[in-house]
């Protein structure tokens, strides 16, 4: 049976981490996240799990602690937020070359310019393109679920990732939330045995070696196969999650989209505010949906297509400017996927919530009222659009 | 199996490397020609060697091979020519060169 409980998401994590029981974590506290080392540090002070915790002075040495670890043969973790993320960056690269199977807890927090704790994807969307795999969770109970299946995935594909979840909104915000018992983690996520570790005393190895330009190109391609790699990983993963809880995760949830006309895609907590709009304006009659996209690295271009293929028009939700002139990160990719199709909908994109600002039940109105004008109209309009932001001209 | 350093070189497809680009045993840089980096190229003048062996921890590139106590002539498939056996000899018993090829 499982177990009740009230956590939240940073809880939720450190619960995770406990019932893994990984063999290293190297960690450095940052705003929101800094629950997840302190509530792990208890655990280890209480001797519920064995791992060896090493408290380092910055991000840059918690990753390369992490990186030192699972090179040795040990199943690493860490926990992060924003400008730790930020300080992280060129291990990421190298954490993901080397093909360490490191899993992450990002709490996602706004990056400072202006300083700013609150949540945006900023912070990780930043890192889209450093090999990490991505997952995101719209509540607590699925920054749980993804944490802990995360593990197998990242071993299974030997890549890092990074399990995500939005600052204060599910890190801090108590829920209900059912645990599995900690017999049955362990045993699904089983001893990490990699087959070659430099501990290992029969076999001299040597990891992270210089790249001339001969060799680069062609371990780059090595690298993105790993993640074409992952997709097929990912969903058996979640088939053996499914199996041992019932609760089922793909690599995005489509919500009322079967016989909707027009449709939002959102990653992350705001999803469940979307979902509030989509339950009432379908109560007044109006076919809407919606897609939260769990897993965006890597990105589920085909199946991710064929969801939005089942409406007219589509609004692309990016909790992070990207500064590109032509839309947030996630709205220039799931746009891009739908290049191929021949009936495509309309996408257009809406940056919101940045730096905390929150969106609200009547936003997501007033985003499906602009997809059924769209469709009227039959033109797309200015496809780079804000949500919540004042504006002197309106 | 994991392919071995030897079967991997300029030619290898990726699919042929290996994760990481890990390399699964020890003293593969023997196997990497860094001779051919050079343009000067230090000459053992043997008739002048005191075997003080001084030249031999100063080479970064361990390229002068030491045998029974003495000195042998450089390893050329390694020695890079940064001169620094030339410098340290106190008995002018390495010349520097630039290489002719």
């Amino acid at each position: 049976m499982a177990i009740r409980e009230r956590l939240s998401g940073n809880e939720a994590v450190a619960t995770a981490m406990r019932q893994i029981d990984p063999d290293v974590m190297g960690a450095f506290p940052i705003t929101p996240s800094t629950e997840i080392p302190q509530y792990f540090s208890d655990f280890i002070a209480n001797g519920k799990v064995h791992t060896e915790f090493i408290p380092v002075e910055s991000e840059h040495s918690a990753m390369s602690t992490c990186m030192g670890a699972s090179a040795a043969g040990a199943r690493a973790v860490t926990a992060t937020s924003s400008a730790g993320l930020a300080f992280m960056y060129e291990l990421l690269w190298v954490s993901a070359s080397m093909r360490l199977p490191i899993t992450m807890a990002v709490v996602n927090r706004a990056l400072t310019g202006p300083i700013n704790i609150n949540n945006d994807h900023s912070d990780s969307m930043g890192a889209r393109d450093s090999g990490w795999m991505q997952i995101y969770a719209e509540t607590n109970q699925e920054v749980y679920d993804n944490f802990i299946q995360a593990v197998l995935i990242a071993e299974a594909c030997r890549l890092p990732i990074m399990v995500c979840q939005d600052g204060f909104i599910t890190s801090h915000g108590v829920s209900n939330i059912d645990l599995i018992e900690d017999e049955k983690v362990k045993a699904f996520v089983g001893e990490y045995e990699p087959e070659n570790y430099l501990l290992k005393h029969d076999n001299p190895l040597a990891v992270g070696p210089y790249g001339v330009s001969p060799y680069y190109m062609e371990i780059k391609r090595a690298q993105a196969q790993a993640m074409k790699d992952a997709m097929p990983v990912i969903r058996d993963v979640a088939n053996k999650f499914y199996d041992m809880t019932g609760r089922q995760y793909g690599f995005f949830e489509e919500y009322k989209m079967d016989d909707a006309d027009v449709a939002l895609v959102v990653i992350g907590s705001s999803a469940g505010t979307g979902k509030e709009a989509v339950d009432r304006l379908r109560s007044e009659g109006q076919k809407v949906g919606l897609i939260k996209l769990r897993v965006f690295r890597p990105f589920p271009r085909i199946p991710l297509a064929e969801a939005m293929c089942k409406v007219k028009a589509v609004a692309i939700m990016d909790k992070a400017e990207g500064f590109s002139n032509s839309g947030g990160p996630l709205f220039n990719e799931a746009r891009n996927s739908l290049y191929d199709l021949p009936d495509k909908p309309y996408a257009v994109n809406y940056i919101y919530g940045l730096g905390g600002r929150d969106i609200t039940v009547e936003d997501f109105y007033d985003i499906y009222r602009d997809l059924y004008v769209i469709c009227e109209n039959d033109d797309p309009g200015d496809v780079y659009r804000y949500v919540g932001v004042r504006d002197s001209r309106y | 199996m994991f392919r071995r350093a030897q079967d991997i070189n300029e030619k290898s497809t990726w699919q042929e490397l290996t994760p990481g680009a890990e390399i699964y045993e020890p003293a593969t840089s023997l196997q990497v020609k860094t001779g051919d980096w050079r343009v000067m190229v230090p000459v053992f003048k043997e008739a002048q060697c005191k075997q003080c062996l001084l030249c031999v921890p100063f080479c970064p590139d361990n390229s002068i091979p030491v045998k029974d106590g003495r000195r042998l002539d450089f390893d050329f498939d390694h020695c890079k020519g940064c001169g620094i056996c030339y410098k340290v000899c106190k008995f002018e018993a390495i010349d520097f060169v630039k290489e002719e090829k």
